[in-house]
This record gives structure tokens, sequence and C-alpha cells, in this order.
């Protein structure tokens, strides 16, 4: 199996391409990785036209990068009938960068560009609401700038001089830091009046003028949810708007678990990010790995072995019914049916994790994948259990809790009808994974741009035509199905051979360049955008997450409703905290 | 009894008539071992305050390591093996420690289960502060001992234990549920060496909360104040700071000194 890597796939179709190249003359340029240079002011024109008589309505990922000489935004669109996306880029000046803002054309823009503004500093011109969005405000400077250092900076790159090649061992970190800490601060701060301050934006507090009276007649509320609540899986706090029971406005509030997954990749070689993307979404971990693993592949042109191809269908389809099996039971949990049902898929999610434990020697991180291959081929026994559990036992599971929970008369009352997203909105939030195809769009990476061998399974993509909670239940419910079907075939079809392609090196070599690689993931596309310059590390290392970016749309599907409901829409939504906020 | 040194009861000053009766009280029951045991089948038991205190603490840590109960509180990746712990295989429930409340006035167990950032470090002190003693702590996870792999993130605390006492702490990247459980036993044991004499929840006074840290330029630890603002204010630094200001206060020095003469 080769993974494409000519730059031509990254292109629209030749006849397609010419015919924009005209339509948009001086304003766009096509360099020579395919990318579409963009001038800055008519980059909505271009992106509207794109999206409207170009076919490209589906906006997958937007970030930046930081060059010596400009600030470049990256804009992947794609088409929602599938095909690989095309990239656009716009320049923008180092000492002032602005660049006008896409939220008009796509409203999925609008956290992306807001986690580009937190970190680069990038003004977006006529984003509605361009706050910080991951750190808090009054934060001292834009951390993935490459002028930018932590308190804990050592070096630019590892392996870091302390600690490698005499294996010197010793808290380099500790030493280095001004505050024997993590901490510093910019110079000419003064921390006065600090105490009485509320530097944090993360509770609002409102005058007794503000609290004016709605039309109904009862007080406008605001509600801070979370970071500590039961409800919000994990650390994520939804501020509500609340007439009366009512929410009229939410707005999702994340970072508490930003722990600088991008910074700190930048730092690392590329292999040492292989355990890193464990820590991203942790109830998919292979399809992180694969997602990164693959990436890479491209940059560096790698061929991976049949055999190995297989095995990551089969891990990652497992991971796919075992990260279900928790979401689907979690969201049980949010209505309602307390524990119960989440005991019972747990018990089947731990013999997966023992699979997992068997071939990767964790439960949870496995670190398994590698450029061009696995790390090491499968052990003996591992066949044969995965046969028993996808023939006997996971099939029957998953059909007895569909029998008892799905016809469930509470939660058809909670589910149906609630958190309705239409398609188009569901397109234009960019959204992915169950919550889009829940809409009825039946977009799945796998069948849209398929990697690896998908393309040899006989498998559905499952979708809801309804975009309500209880559609996105029971595609979840679905997929768990496909899997077994993908997995039943994988495990028929694997073949020998070995399981690492390319030469054996000490020192991973990267061509200078830049990729943009997507896997399915059981919460959606999550798509991984480096750009190598040649050296030991990345030089830009993007996770484009795709929990951050469904949540855009969750205040939409929350207006109008109860604050009970909100609860379970957030449930169906099914964020990873540390996928959210890297 | 009548090894003991000293007198076993100090006799109080009493009419000569009741002293005789109450020494010959005494007496008997110093020499007399049947006149003990009437009186214990009475129901009277005799024995010193630390033999006491000893088995009232029995008790208490009996009760106290039966049911420790969590807050509902998962930060990261450990929060997934956190709740495996609770759930069907390892069911935490058999050491009494799975009744997870979802109010940290209800709870006495924080497991701090993941890594912990700057933005989230107010509100994990908060919960601290809420929680009623006796209150114990479990830093689970590389990243709450000591930052993991994250360490070296700028929103990454380098451990919790920098701002709340952590009891045991359990290693891993992410422990197994085996290892919570170990730590959770672990814990049960360093209850089982508690005693009601030394403990500060049953002395006069209110336990001192902990300073809940503020989102400045970047975290600023309250404690640390006065050191905060000798480093980064001028008067301090010519002053009892100069020495210990490090190359990153000296140009705060000029910025702050520019301000003052515009």
């Amino acid at each position: 199996m080769t993974i494409q890597t000519d730059v031509e796939t990254a292109v629209l179709p030749a006849e397609r391409a010419a015919r924009a190249a005209t339509r948009f003359g001086e304003k766009v340029r096509v360099d020579d990785e395919g990318a579409w240079v963009v001038e800055a002011a008519s980059l909505p024109e271009v992106a509207r036209a794109l999206r409207d008589d170009f076919a490209l309505d589906y906006l997958i990922n937007l970030t930046c990068v930081d060059w010596p000489d400009r600030f470049e935004t990256v804009y992947h669109m794609a088409s929602i009938q599938g095909g690989p996306p095309l990239c656009l880029k716009v320049a923008a000046d180092k000492a002032k960068p602005i660049v006008p803002s896409l939220t008009g054309v796509f409203a999925g823009a609008d956290f992306q560009e807001r986690e580009v503004y937190d970190m680069f500093g990038v003004r977006f011109a006529g984003h509605p609401n361009l706050r910080r969005i991951l750190m808090w405000e009054g934060f001292a400077g834009y951390p993935l700038r490459k002028d930018w250092r932590e308190a804990y900076y050592e070096d630019d790159n590892k392996p870091l001089k302390s600690r490698w090649p005499e294996g010197d061992f010793f808290f380099g970190e500790d030493k280095i830091a001004d505050w024997d800490d993590n901490i510093k601060y910019p110079s000419g701060y003064q921390a006065e009046g600090v105490e009485s301050s509320r530097a944090d934006d993360n509770i609002v507090v409102l005058d007794a003028d503000e609290l004016h009276r709605a039309p109904s007649g009862s007080e406008r509320l605001i509600v801070n949810m979370g970071p500590q609540h039961p409800s919000t899986h994990g650390v994520f706090q939804m501020r509500l708007t609340l007439d009366g029971e009512t929410v009229v406005d939410l707005q999702p509030v994340m970072g508490y678990m930003h722990r600088n997954h991008e910074k700190i990749g930048e730092r690392n070689l590329w292999l040492g990010n292989m355990p890193f993307t464990d820590r991203l979404d942790y109830l998919a971990q292979l399809g992180n790995e694969w997602g990164y693993a693959l990436t890479v592949e491209k940059l560096m042109g790698l061929e991976v072995p049949e055999r190995a191809e297989y095995i990551r269908v089969i891990l990652a389809e497992l991971n796919r019914i075992q990260s279900h099996f928790w979401s689907i039971t979690f969201l049980l949990n949010d209505i309602g049916a307390f524990f119960t049902p989440m005991m019972y898929a747990i018990e089947e999610r731990e013999l997966i994790l023992d699979l997992f434990e068997m071939a990767t020697g964790s439960r949870l991180m496995c670190n398994y994948m590698r450029f061009g291959g696995l790390a090491y081929d499968l052990p003996e026994e591992f066949l044969t259990m995965a046969q028993t559990l996808v023939d006997d036992r996971l099939e029957r599971a998953i059909d007895e809790m569909d029998a008892y929970l799905s016809g469930n008369e509470i939660v058809l009352e909670r589910m149906q009808g609630v958190g309705v997203l239409p398609p188009d909105m569901a397109i234009n939030f960019s959204t992915s994974g169950p919550v889009l195809r829940a809409s009825g769009v039946p977009y799945d990476v796998r069948r849209a741009e398929p990697y690896g061998v998908y393309d040899r399974f006989d498998w559905d993509v499952v979708t809801r035509p309804e975009g309500d909670v209880f559609a996105r239940y029971m595609v979840r419910v679905g997929e768990m199905r496909q899997s077994l079907r993908i997995l039943k075939q994988a495990l028929r079809d694997l073949p020998g051979g070995e399981i690492m392609g390319g030469k054996k090196a000490w020192q991973i070599r990267v061509p200078a360049g830049q990729a943009y690689g997507r896997v399915e993931n059981p919460r959606g596309e999550l798509g991984f955008y480096c750009v190598s310059d040649g050296k030991a590390n990345p030089y830009r290392y993007h996770v484009k997450s795709p929990c951050f970016v469904n949540l855009t749309a969750l205040a939409e599907m929350t207006k109008g409703h109860k604050v009970a409901d909100t609860v379970a829409i957030l449930g169906s939504i099914d964020i990873v905290l540390g996928e959210v906020d890297r | 009894m009548s090894d003991n040194n000293g007198p076993l009861y100090r006799t109080p000053t009493l009419d000569p008539d009741v002293l005789e009766q109450w020494s010959s009280y005494v007496e008997r029951f110093e020499n007399d071992s049947d006149f003990i045991a009437q009186q214990v089948e009475q129901g009277v038991m005799v024995t010193t305050l630390d033999r006491l205190v000893g088995m009232l603490d029995g008790v208490y840590n009996w009760g106290r390591r039966s049911s420790i109960w969590p807050l509902g509180f998962g930060l990261a990746c450990c929060a997934i093996e956190m709740i495996a712990t609770f759930a069907g295989r390892y069911d935490l429930d058999r050491f009494g420690a799975a009744l997870v409340r979802a109010s940290p006035r209800q709870a006495d167990l924080m497991i701090v289960s993941g890594t912990v950032t700057k933005k989230m470090l107010p509100q994990i002190v908060r919960l601290w502060n809420q929680m009623p003693e006796p209150r114990y702590c479990i830093a689970m996870g590389a990243c709450a001992t000591g930052g993991g792999p994250f360490k070296e993130g700028y929103n990454v605390v380098s451990g919790i234990d920098k701002y709340i006492p952590v009891d045991v702490y359990v290693p891993g990247c992410p422990p197994t549920p085996q290892a919570l459980i170990h730590g959770v036993m672990t814990l049960q044991r360093k209850i089982d060496g508690q005693s009601i004499r030394d403990l500060s929840w049953y002395r006069r006074g209110e336990v001192e909360e902990i300073p809940v840290p503020v989102l400045g330029a970047d975290l600023i630890d309250l404690r640390r104040l006065p050191e905060i603002r000798g480093q980064l204010t001028p008067v301090a630094a010519e002053g009892d700071g100069a020495g210990e200001a490090g190359p990153a206060a000296e140009p705060a020095v000029e910025a702050v000194a520019d301000d003052t003469e515009a």
C-alpha cells in the first residue's frame, strides 16, 4: 500500500484549478506545494466563491504558522462530497498582523480564529468576539510565537543539552527558571492590587443595572456551569444566560486542560510527539497515533507494509468501539440512567483494553505506531482473543444495550427533538464525526479521503436524518456495528509479513515541506498539520481537534432549550477535554 | 494495677469521713482483684487515658478509613482510569472509597487525577478549601505529582503539592487501576496511624485556608506576593531584594522608572 505523497493530491482537479485561476486573477497565486496564496484583502471573497461555485463548502482546518518574516494563516477547505482538501494561505504583517475574518463565510471559523489570536496574536478583522480562548485574558504574550519562551525554556529543540548525550539527569528546568517555578512575569509588570482584582474572566459578576427584566417578566440569570461539574465531562465551563429555565445564550469557556501540546510538540523530536498524541483524546489513543503517523509518513514519503496497515485498522476500530461504549453510556448517565449502563459498558470496554495491553503493553497510552509501521508485531494469542471478542461477545453486548436502552421511554423523551442541528448548519459550523452524520450528511474521512486500507472493506457510513441528540446516540450505536463488520473482514484478511517499512534509522529525517493528514476518530475528523524545515523537530505542529470545532455549534443547538437539556446536548457532542484544549 | 508507681486517683479534698471511706475504697481497688472484677461487671471500666484514646482512635479511624468518599473530580487522562477503578472490574467500593460525591462539602478525598493547569488551579484550591476536615489528597499520576510529561508547558503547574498538602502520590502515566487501589490502601494505612490527639481538626481554631492563586500576567501565588513585588518593583529591588533579583527583573526596573518619570 502506497501512501500518496505527490503534491497533486492537494490541488483541485486541473480544469477546476484553471477556471479558478482565471476567475481570481491576480488575487491568487499557486505556490510550489499546491497551496493557494491569497491576498489578505480578498480572502473572504475567494473563500465565498470557493464555497458557492467550486463546491469547497467545508472548512476543515484553520491555523497559523509563524515564519521569520511573516505570519501565515492556513485554511484547509474540502468538499462535503469528498476528496482531498485545498490549502489556502494568507500572509500577515509581522509587526501588526491583521487578517480578515472568515466567520461570515464559515461559522466554524469562530473558535479556530480565536485560538490563532490567542496563540499568535493575529487579529481577525470582523470577528464578532475576538477574545482569548485557551489562556485567560491578561496572560502575557502569545505562546506559539517562535520568539516567545516559556519559563522553563532551556533550548529551542530537544534533546536538551543538559541531559543528553551524557545522560546527566537533573531537573534542568528548575535551575533555569527565574522563580524556581514555572512562572514568569513580563518586564514592568506590577503585581499591585491582584488580591482584590478578578484577572480571570471565569466568573461573571453582574451589576444590579444589568439584571434587566426579560420580556416574560422573569429575571435574566447568568449561570456558570463548570469547570467543576459532573455533567461537563471534564474541566469545561458553560456560561448560560437564562430566562427562567430557558437558555437564551450559551458561551463555552475552555482552556482548563490546555497543556501546551503544540508548543511542547514543536520542541520535541518528531518521534517524541508520538506518546503525546495518546494524551490528546485519551479515549481514542490509537486513532490519534495513526493521524500523526499518517501525516509524517506523507511528509517523508514512507510506505507502510500491508500487515501494519491491517493491524492499524484492527486497533483503530477496536478503539472506536470502546470509545463509543464510553460516550453512549455517559450520555445516558447525563440524562439520568445513573451509572448502571456505564458499569455494563465499562465491563466490555475493559476486555478491549486487555487486547490493547496485550498488543502494545499499555491499557491507555499505547505509543504503538511508528512512522512507516508499528513498534512491534502482535502477540500470537491476540488474534484468537480478538476473534472471540468480535464474533461472540461485543455484538451481543451492543445488541443488548440497544434493546434495553434505545427504546426506553425516558431516553426517547429526553433525546428526541432536543438540540437539533440542521445539515446545512452542521456543514457550515465545520462539525464532523457523529455530530455531522446525525444531521444526515454522509461524510466520513474513511470514505471521503480513504487512508490506510479502508477502501478494501465493505461497510456503510451510518447517518440519521433528524439531527437531534437521539440521532447522535443512534449513529454511535450504528457505528459500533459497522466497526465490527470492518473488524471481521480485517481479522479474516490479515496478511503476514513485515510490520515496519523503510530503512531503519537512528534519527528520523523529515524533508522540508508541509502536510495535512486526517483520520476519522470516534469524535470526528482529527487532523494534523505539520510543517517541517528539514530539522530534527517540527517547525509547526498543529492538531485540528474535532471536539473543539464541534463545540462551535453548541450554542446554536442549546438556544431555546431548558438547562437540563444542555447537559444532554453536551453529552451528545461527546467532548474529551484533553483534545478540546490540547 | 498495683504495679503503677503513682496514685491511681487524685484524692479530692473532702471532709475527713468521706475521705477515709474514699481511701479505703481506693485501697481495696488497688489490692483486691475480686473487687475490680465486681466493679467491671457493674459496667465500670477503668483504664488509662492513653488506652482510652487509643480505643477511640481505633473506632474513629475504622470509620474514616472504611468510608473515604472521593470528590467527583476528574482533570485529564487519569480521570478515565479513575472512573475505570470505580467501575465494575476493579470496584473500588470494596474499599469503601467509591461513593463519589458531586459536592466538595460532602467529600473526604480529593483525587487530583491529571494535569493541573494554571487556569484550573484557582478552582482546585477553592474546592480544597471547601472540603471539610478531615480531608485527604491523592496526587494521581505523573502530572499531578510533578508536572509529568507536560511539565515544561507554560500553562502547567509542576505538581499539585505546591499548593495542596498531598497524602499519597501514585506514580504512573496514567497509573493503572491497580496502582490507584494501592494508593487508596496506602491512604487507609495512613489513616490507621492517626490519633485524635495530634490532628489539627480536633484542635481549637479554624483550619487555615489556602489562599486562592490569582491569574495575572502569569499565575500569582498570593503567599509569594511580597517576594514577587520585591523582585518586580524598583523600591524593593534597591533594598533587600536586589541580590535575589534575577536577570528578568532588571529590565522591569528600568521600565517602571520610565513610567514614574513620565
